[in-house]
């Protein structure tokens, strides 16, 4: 990713997080899930499903640049550089595949 | 030529901004950490009514709830410091007075706001 391009998904993840954040917020504190089967129908429906989808892409998105500006700025041996990066890519993806399992599960 | 590298933070005098951005690094850094344990937790509370109800009982021990307070005022911290920096992006708040004050607002907003939590939880 070059600068630019780590610049502006660090902003657009942001700003749909903060958003996301908010919405959930509001919801917890207007109508707070009471039972597994509210919380399940609320979480899994197709609109609020998608929407945190779209966050937990987000969020992984956000990390990756993060933690990838954290690893060029401390670690300088270029082997052990790209290694600390392809685990932290590798665990960020199957952090997100878990979570696309959870969310999509019961869907065909 | 090799210039002099001084990063004893104990011994550096951090301007109030620098302590804002700090303090957004290592944030930044424990809310990833927290990730997977976000989608466990999730995982938990969608498995069926059972493993719902033990994450219920688990919000309610102390622990936990320290815990919560401590990752929201990071993710406050980090949310305000983030909001900061969005409108410095379109300069607002770019000027070294504004600037100052602003960081001072996150700091003891991300405090507040952990409090806050603390009051609700406890």
């Amino acid at each position: 990713m070059t600068g630019l391009r780590a610049w502006l998904v660090q902003r657009v993840s942001a700003v749909y997080m903060l958003f996301f954040i908010t919405f959930l917020l509001v919801h917890f504190l207007v109508d707070p899930p009471t039972s597994y089967l509210a919380w399940r129908d609320w979480v899994l429906g197709r609109n609020v499903g998608a929407a945190a989808s779209v966050f937990l892409l987000a969020l992984l998105a956000h990390a990756w640049v993060g933690i990838r500006d954290v690893v060029l700025d401390y670690v300088h041996p270029i082997f052990i550089r790209v290694l600390v990066l392809a685990l932290v890519g590798l665990g960020l993806a199957g952090i997100g595949a878990w979570a696309m399992r959870i969310l999509w599960q019961g869907q065909s | 030529m090799a210039r002099p590298v001084f990063f004893n933070l104990f011994q550096i005098q951090m301007p109030v901004g620098a302590l804002t951005s700090i303090t957004h690094r290592i944030t930044g850094i424990l809310l990833a950490l927290g990730i997977p344990y976000g989608v466990y937790l999730l995982d938990l509370s969608l498995q069926g009514p059972q493993s719902f109800a033990e994450l219920t009982r688990l919000f309610h021990q102390w622990p936990f709830k320290a815990a919560a307070v401590v990752f929201i005022w990071a993710l406050a911290h980090h949310l305000l410091a983030g909001i900061r920096h969005l409108l410095s992006d379109i300069d607002i708040g770019s000027l070294l007075p504004a600037a100052r004050r602003s960081a001072w607002i996150v700091n003891v907003g991300g405090f507040a706001v952990a409090l806050l939590a603390a009051g609700v939880v406890f």
